[in-house]
């Protein structure tokens, strides 16, 4: 009798000390976030910044151009073979544009960012971290967020929109190759309808929009996830391997969100 | 030096991102009526509007002059009532006479709104010139179309069960 209660008590501290361990991770980060988001750039940081955003944003600029235009190439050939059974090949152009500028612009931008720069940036911490790197920048009363987090964190939010803008450009060009180069699709109709159908507001600013809240969301956790990983080295790759994981499930997710929101039947 | 570097391919980066914008904006997008520039607001009511959207453009002669605003029915007419807006570039330009018509672009095409200008008493040029009636905001002695006006002549969206039904009906009488 007596055992079967100390299997229950066991049952719920398991249950209480997970929850507590949840919700103090939730807080942790919280506090993580609103350090970095205070710690805005100043313009003593603004060059620290400015080496971040080559870092995160520029150096994965190859693997969102390529993407971008394979992308839109595939769409552009898939569309094509589909539409042209009906004879409305001319929406070829409205069909590329629109789920690239809405959907795989900002979504396919975000998970490549979470693979080549939110990994590296939870590598690149946790080393820190484990090296105790934070821990002697703190004793020389540097605080970490200022100096650390902060600047990667707003290298992040502010390449992520630009990266996905140029993935969106680059993969409606790609579909212009691909229809019009290749198949034949009349380039006056792709451009033409393309443009009576895409609206500034309503697909392009609403596409930035999603990725400006991806790029929150990745770097948030790709930060998190190194400034409070275990200080061994199955600590750090376990916390990169979560990063990818849990970035790649918060954007599907809150993708989902956001089109009903944006997109949804009002 | 590193840091020159950097700061040049972030340059860059910058660059081809704001080129990335202007090419969605300028060969992508349309502005659209909506938010560009001033508009005002027409009034119409339909029988049946078909597929007609909210968005929907609003055409002269293929020229796109405003769009569809709100569809809503008449709570105690139980009808159709399509707001529109309409670029002011466009104000005191169509006669009061003007009609709407719901067409379709293409076989399989969206639906959308075609105004027909209507016609114009000669007095009624004269009048305007002398009293600047449109001026002046008093709705009823304007001759043309301005601010919060209703459309009378209307005519519905082509359903083609109606059609196909209206056709037979006519076969059974011969």
């Amino acid at each position: 009798m007596s055992n079967l209660i100390t299997s229950f008590a066991d049952f719920f501290a398991k249950t209480g000390k997970a929850t507590i361990d949840r919700v103090s991770a939730i807080g942790q980060a919280s506090m993580m976030l609103f350090g970095a988001l205070f710690a805005f750039p100043l313009l003593k940081n603004i060059r620290l910044t400015i080496a971040q955003i080559y870092v995160v944003g520029v150096q994965s600029l190859l693997i969102i151009a390529v993407s971008g235009l394979f992308i839109g190439m595939v769409m552009a050939l898939q569309g094509y073979t589909i539409l042209v059974n009906y004879g409305a090949e001319g929406s070829l152009g409205p069909m590329v544009a629109l789920s690239i500028l809405r959907e795989l612009g900002p979504v396919v931008t975000a998970l490549l960012f979470a693979g080549r720069a939110g990994s590296a940036l939870t590598a690149e911490i946790g080393l820190m971290k484990a090296t105790e790197q934070l821990s002697s920048l703190e004793m020389m009363a540097i605080d970490p967020l200022r100096r650390v987090i902060s600047p990667r964190f707003w290298a992040g939010v502010i390449s992520m929109p630009m990266l996905a803008l140029i993935f969106s450009a680059i993969g409606i060009l790609g579909g212009h190759v691909v229809g019009v180069e290749w198949l034949g699709v009349d380039s006056g109709s792709y451009w033409s309808i393309m443009q009576a159908t895409v609206e500034w507001e309503k697909d392009v600013v609403n596409g930035v929009i999603k990725s400006v809240v991806f790029a929150l969301v990745v770097v948030w956790i790709a930060l998190y996830k190194g400034y409070s990983c275990i200080p061994t080295s199955e600590g750090i790759s376990l916390a990169t391997t979560q990063t990818v994981v849990y970035s790649s499930l918060a954007i599907l997710g809150l993708d989902f969100i956001l089109t009903a929101l944006m997109f949804g039947i009002s | 030096m590193t840091t020159r570097k950097t700061e040049i391919m972030v340059g860059l980066f910058v660059a081809l991102a704001i080129a990335a914008t202007l090419l969605l904006a300028l060969r992508v997008a349309n502005q659209g009526m909506s938010g560009s520039g001033e508009t005002f607001n027409l009034k119409a009511r339909f029988d049946n509007i078909g597929g007609l959207k909210a968005r929907s453009s609003v055409k002269v002669g293929g020229v796109v002059v405003g769009r569809v605003e709100r569809i809503y029915l008449d709570p105690s007419d139980l009808v159709p009532v399509v707001d529109l807006t309409i670029s002011s570039a466009y104000k005191n330009t169509f006669p009061d006479s003007s009609s709407l018509s719901i067409l379709t672009s293409g076989l399989l095409g969206e639906q959308f709104i075609g105004l027909q200008p209507g016609f114009i008493f000669p007095e009624d040029i004269v009048r305007i010139a002398e009293d600047k009636v449109c001026e002046t905001n008093v709705l009823d002695d304007c001759p043309y179309l301005t601010d919060g006006e209703e459309i009378f002549d209307t005519k519905s969206a082509l359903v083609l069960e109606d059609l196909i039904g209206q056709f037979l009906f006519n076969q059974g009488d011969e």
